[in-house]
């Protein structure tokens, strides 16, 4: 019996054993090579693939079809002079990108790319030794989902400390934009991961892949189908993309919040955009879209004590996880390519007045469907397709259309009657421009 | 025995401090530095600031902050209801849709009374 407090931490903290090996390897293969070469060449495939989109070749001049391309823009970027404006918080401008790229590489610790490893692992109070299975995930946290939203909210904070430091006006302007756009779509981008947790039961990321695996996935019903409409919507707004990019409108504020930013500082706001569009990508493929599982087929029955058969599944685990990945990067530069954006207002109105009261009745209409499908059959969404489960899907799904008619009609009605257009221009100047009021007592 | 794991974020913390902090220094060795009075001007299309760049913020970005902390806090309500929800049954569905509709209440009455507009 340990009685020393500081020993018996210890004690607790070692009970189960660091793994270390994994984490390096983690460490180095992850965080140090795939993650930022996946970054890298999405970069490369937005050009290629908005180009198609736009009638032109795209980068084809670095390397066969272009494929040295990122090379030589890092080249670049780390060749070119730090500028750094004389008025700017030089401590709070440097920290900035740095706290971006934290919170969307920490976003990653928790996804499941696979289905893991069975460990040998001894029960402590009884010798007995007792295989548990890991998912791979660099890291398995009962409150992952938690953990994740809470990390990936420092992003808001690096934007608007980009913005305040520069001391430009443009560049503040970007700053608060952004910050209320990131801080009205973070509610429904939480409040459309709730659903996940109401079918599977945990927080942990790992135990919502297990439940889908087992369960079915939770796409396949008209609430998760909802909740994951919302979340991708909400995680594009979040990740600052179009047709959410008003923080970086060219057009109006020359670019926003890094406005002030050049040479590797700029490409760290760049690599940290295209990080937490890879993380919101993996999230959106781990809560809804059954992560590295199959439909209808869990690999996990090929799963046996063998290295070969641990390697094999998981290999095929972590290639459906990336096809599914990439399948929802390609969608965000669809959209890109694709819709126009948004104007200011709408953008805000749009997060307050349809997807978050959507949400919330999503999550009642989710918690009817746990009601009726999952507690009874104790499968999330296809494992027993009979006539409850259409009854559930019609039944379900009709309460979603209503409820998305019914908001739909408010939020015209709302646009209608609160159109800025209608406001004479008079008025509008003085008050939309922050620091009109000091420069005309100056 | 879970703490242990908690290390891990802690050790990637500090390998992504370092990883974003190592190409910065590499500017530093690589990049020239040729510094100038008009080079360090704030940017602004070529025009000559005027006028204080830090000052106060409009009523509205506060309202929508007050609202974000309230449906943060209620997210962070919801995530334990869900999360267990397998083993309460309908009293806890019957009790949440109270909460939330008086939530929805309370957005409804910032909608009513223009705290959602954006001027």
């Amino acid at each position: 019996m340990v009685t020393d407090p500081v020993l018996a931490l210890w004690a607790s903290l070692t009970l189960e054993p660091i793994p270390w090996l994994p984490w390096i390897a983690w460490l180095l293969i992850g965080f140090a090579a795939a993650f930022p070469g996946i970054v890298a060449y999405m970069v490369w495939a937005e050009r290629k693939i908005a180009a198609r989109f736009q009638d032109r070749i795209g980068p084809n001049r670095v390397g066969p079809l272009g494929l040295l391309q990122p090379i030589a823009d890092a080249i670049k970027l780390i060749t070119k002079e730090d500028v750094v404006p004389q008025a700017a918080d030089r401590i709070v401008h440097v920290l900035a990108p740095v706290l971006l790229l934290i919170s969307a590489l920490l976003t990653l610790a928790v996804i499941p790319f696979g289905y893991g490893r069975l460990v040998d692992r001894t029960d402590p109070a009884t010798d007995a030794v007792i295989g548990w299975l890991t998912g791979l995930a660099p890291v398995e946290l009962p409150s992952g989902l938690l953990y994740l939203i809470a990390v990936s909210s420092l992003a808001s904070l690096g934007v608007f400390l980009a913005g305040w430091s520069s001391r430009n006006k443009y560049a503040l302007l970007g700053a608060m934009r952004s910050v209320a756009q990131l801080v009205s779509y973070e509610v429904p981008q939480v409040l459309s991961t709730i659903p996940a947790v109401l079918f599977a039961g945990t927080l942990s990321l790992v135990g919502i892949f297990n439940a889908q695996d087992q369960l079915g996935w939770f796409i396949a019903s008209p609430p998760g189908l909802v909740a994951f409409t919302i979340l991708m919507i909400a995680s594009i707004a979040e990740v600052n993309r179009a047709p959410f990019d008003l923080p970086e409108a060219e057009s109006e504020i020359i670019a926003g919040y890094h406005t002030e930013y050049s040479s590797m500082r700029f490409g760290l706001f760049f690599l940290a955009e295209y990080m937490s569009m890879l993380a919101v990508s993996c999230l959106a493929t781990t809560l809804y879209l059954g992560g590295g599982s199959l439909p209808f087929f869990s690999l996990r029955g090929l799963l046996s004590d063998t290295l070969a058969s641990q390697l094999l599944v998981n290999a095929l685990a972590v290639g459906v996880f990336a096809a599914k990945v990439f399948f929802l990067i390609f969608v965000m530069f669809w959209v890109r390519a694709t819709l126009p954006r948004m104007r200011v207002d709408r953008l805000m109105s749009f997060a307050w007045k349809f997807l978050v009261p959507l949400s919330i009745v999503n999550l009642v209409i989710a918690a009817v469907w746990f009601e009726i499908v999952v507690r009874p059959t104790n499968h999330a969404t296809w494992g027993l397709i009979d006539l409850t489960w259409w009854g559930a899907v019609v039944l379900t799904g009709l309460l979603e259309i209503l409820a998305i008619w019914i908001l739909n009609a408010l939020l015209r009605l709302d646009r209608a009657a609160t159109d800025p257009r209608l406001i004479p221009p008079r008025l509008l100047v003085p008050t939309s421009a922050p620091w009109a009021q000091t420069t005309l007592r100056a | 025995m879970i703490l242990s794991r908690y290390l891990f974020i802690g050790i990637l913390l500090l390998f992504a401090v370092g990883f974003a902090i190592a190409p910065l220094i590499l500017v530093r060795l690589v990049a020239p530095a040729r510094r100038g009075s008009f080079k360090q001007q704030t940017y602004e299309c070529g025009v000559v600031t005027t006028g204080e760049t830090w000052v106060r913020f409009r009523i509205q970005y506060y309202l929508f902050a007050l609202l974000f902390i309230v449906f943060d806090i209620e997210t962070v309500f919801l995530y334990p209801w869900a999360a267990s929800y397998l083993n309460l049954g309908w009293f806890a569905l019957i009790e949440m849709v109270v909460f939330l509709a008086l939530l929805a209440v309370g957005l409804a009455y910032a909608w009513a009374r223009g705290a959602l507009r954006w001027l």
